[in-house]
């Protein structure tokens, strides 16, 4: 379970470029369920995410997760309880350590790390056979260095290994924006199936309107650093790709209309 | 003959300031200034206290442990009070030049008559084959001492470049190889990258002063100004060694970290040989260093352009 209570965060306070990032946003993910956060650019779906990961502080606000109040842990502790896959396929993997190494080291996530080796017989087969269950043929392929694959190959590789030690919450951020069409789909279809398979609690960004609406089963549009909308259960699952652009284009007229209703206003008293 | 010799014994003992900057340049890709005070407050601190009669091999090993300190401080300057890192490495080094002459008590610690590393080597030496004069090797007559000592260096350089590869195979030391390559990953597989960072200098100056203390012992004196220019001789050191092993995994690397700094060793002796002038060794090492980073992005780029041309 996911907790997040009347969090805000604002970038460079008191200066000119003060982004208010997120505005008092509450959110509760109950076990197992799968949020798809959707929203204009820059209305803080990134910045929500890492509030959640800890890779930045809320100004106010709580945090729980898995009946822990993580609000003041730092990214490093988090991550015993949260995977994440990113939006750049070259920041999900250490780019010059083999595809095994890769593995190896995030099934240990969040544990301590001492002086056992990192791969033994056992480990290696163990994880030889989670990478065959990707059926991209990269098991014949474990000791090549990580950073000689496609991005949909490392992406995939990058979902597996944030589940590999089963985490309470999954973090997704646009993880296939970077990926052709393709590959995207490939990665798509490998993350229903291994959150469904396993149960996974699971918070993911996108840009699509397709997966969106074929993804999950809440939906959550922000707008400006704000929830503007929550759709659950029949409600979501109704939802089709026109809809959610209608949707969009409603935020535009509206935020239109906020400027044109700012300019009367300046007209009229500056 | 004994030339020759010379500089391999110091190029293997110089291995280890060359694995040490090997893991705060190539793995961490920070240029740690530090390098050059910690070395030599490895040969001011193990000087010391083999003076005062303290068993070499410990003084050696306490040499080590001071350079570790000093690593530990670069890097809690920088990880945890936000210094700039090439800054941190600067203040500490600075301030290492004022304790190594306060650890020294003066500027330079004669050890020609106290029993040091290549002593015992020696004697060691002697003691296993029976003593006696210089023995001949093919067709030359080598001191029997500078052989033990050679063998001595060889064994260590062998001996810290095995540990530091099995360290890389472990999950703490794989740990670290990845911080060094994405920060942001290990961060989210649970990491404290900031700690990794002051381990990882800890031990690159834990060897850099290592190499300190057994330099001044195998050169017969400590001088508070030795450490100066040797995180450059370091990095021309690592640079070389990459030459000959291509660009690979750190196994190969640490083989070639050690062969580039006993290469470039036998290159300076054979520059002074021809008449260099020692007073422009550093500026050489330095120029050669500039090149060996600058020319192949140059070449890179003549290529590009070449190619464009043809397009
Ligand atoms: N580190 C930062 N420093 C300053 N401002 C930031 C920082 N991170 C985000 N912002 C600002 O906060 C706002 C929200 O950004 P965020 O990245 O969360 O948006 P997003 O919804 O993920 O957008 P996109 O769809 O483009 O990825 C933006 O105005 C952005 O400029
Ligand atoms: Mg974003």
């Amino acid at each position: 379970m996911l907790n997040i209570k009347d969090i805000s965060k604002t970038f460079n306070p008191g200066t000119p470029d003060e982004v208010q990032a997120i505005k008092h946003v509450s959110l509760a993910v109950p076990d197992g369920a799968f949020v798809v956060v959707i929203g204009t650019n820059g209305s803080g779906k990134s910045t929500l995410q890492q509030l959640i990961a800890g890779a930045c502080v809320p100004d106010s606000g709580r945090i729980e997760l898995a009946g822990e109040d993580i609000t003041r842990w730092g990214e490093h502790r988090r991550a015993a309880l949260i995977g994440r896959v990113f939006q750049n396929p070259f920041s999900g993997t250490a780019p010059t350590l083999s595809i095994i190494e890769n593995m190896a080291l995030a099934a240990r996530r969040g544990q301590r790390r001492g002086l056992g080796w990192l791969l033994s017989g056992a480990v290696r087969r163990r994880l030889r056979d989670r990478v065959a269950e990707l059926g991209m043929g990269l098991e014949d392929r474990l000791d090549n260095a990580i950073g000689s694959l496609s991005g949909g190959q490392r992406q995939a590789l990058t979902l597996l290994m944030a589940v590999l030690q089963r985490p309470s919450l999954l973090l997704l951020d646009e993880h296939t924006a970077a990926l052709d069409p393709k590959a995207s789909d490939q990665v798509i279809r490998l993350t229903r199936d291994i959150v469904a398979r396993e149960k996974l609690t699971t918070v993911m960004v996108t840009h699509s309107m397709h997966q969106a609406a074929h993804l999950g089963d809440r939906l959550i549009m922000m707008v400006n650093g704000e929830i503007r909308q929550d759709l659950a259960d029949e409600r979501k699952r109704r939802v089709n790709v026109e809809d959610l652009l209608a949707l969009f284009e409603q935020v535009r007229r509206a935020d239109r209309l906020d400027a044109s209703a700012a300019e009367l206003l300046r007209s009229r008293y500056v | 003959m004994m030339l020759l010799i010379g500089s391999l014994t110091i190029g293997l003992i110089l291995s280890l300031l060359a694995l040490g900057v090997y893991i705060s340049f190539k793995v961490f890709s920070f240029a740690d200034i530090t390098t050059e005070g910690s070395l030599t407050l490895g040969a001011a601190v193990a000087a010391v206290l083999i003076v005062r009669g303290v068993n070499p091999l410990a003084a050696t090993m306490a040499g080590g442990l001071a350079g570790m300190a000093a690593g530990c401080i670069t890097g809690l300057l920088h990880t945890r009070c936000g210094v700039h890192a090439l800054l941190s490495g600067i203040l500490v080094m600075t301030a290492l030049y004022s304790v190594n002459l306060r650890v020294m008590g003066r500027s330079n610690i004669p050890l020609m008559s106290v029993k040091t590393l290549p002593q015992q080597a020696g004697e060691l030496g002697d003691a296993l084959f029976g003593a006696g004069g210089p023995v001949p090797l093919w067709g030359w007559t080598v001191e029997r001492e500078a052989l033990a000592g050679l063998a001595g260096a060889l064994l260590v350089a062998v001996l810290v470049a095995l540990l530091l590869y099995l360290f890389f195979k472990t999950n703490l030391g794989s740990a670290m190889r990845a911080t060094g390559d994405n920060a942001q990953m290990m961060r989210a597989q649970g990491i404290h990258t900031g700690n990794m960072l002051v381990l990882g200098l800890a031990i690159s100056n834990g060897l850099v002063a290592l190499a300190g203390a057994l330099l001044a012992q195998f050169q017969g004196f400590a001088d508070v100004q030795m450490g100066i220019g040797m995180l450059v001789w370091g990095l021309a050191s690592v640079i070389i060694g990459q030459a000959l092993v291509g660009p690979s995994r750190f196994g190969l690397a640490i083989v070639g970290a050690v062969m580039g700094a006993v290469l470039f060793r036998l290159l300076v002796a054979i520059a002074l040989r021809w008449g260099l002038n020692p007073n422009d060794l550093k500026l050489m090492t330095a120029l050669f260093v500039l090149a060996a980073l600058v020319l192949p992005t140059m070449l890179r780029s003549l290529r590009q352009r070449k190619a464009v041309r043809h397009a």
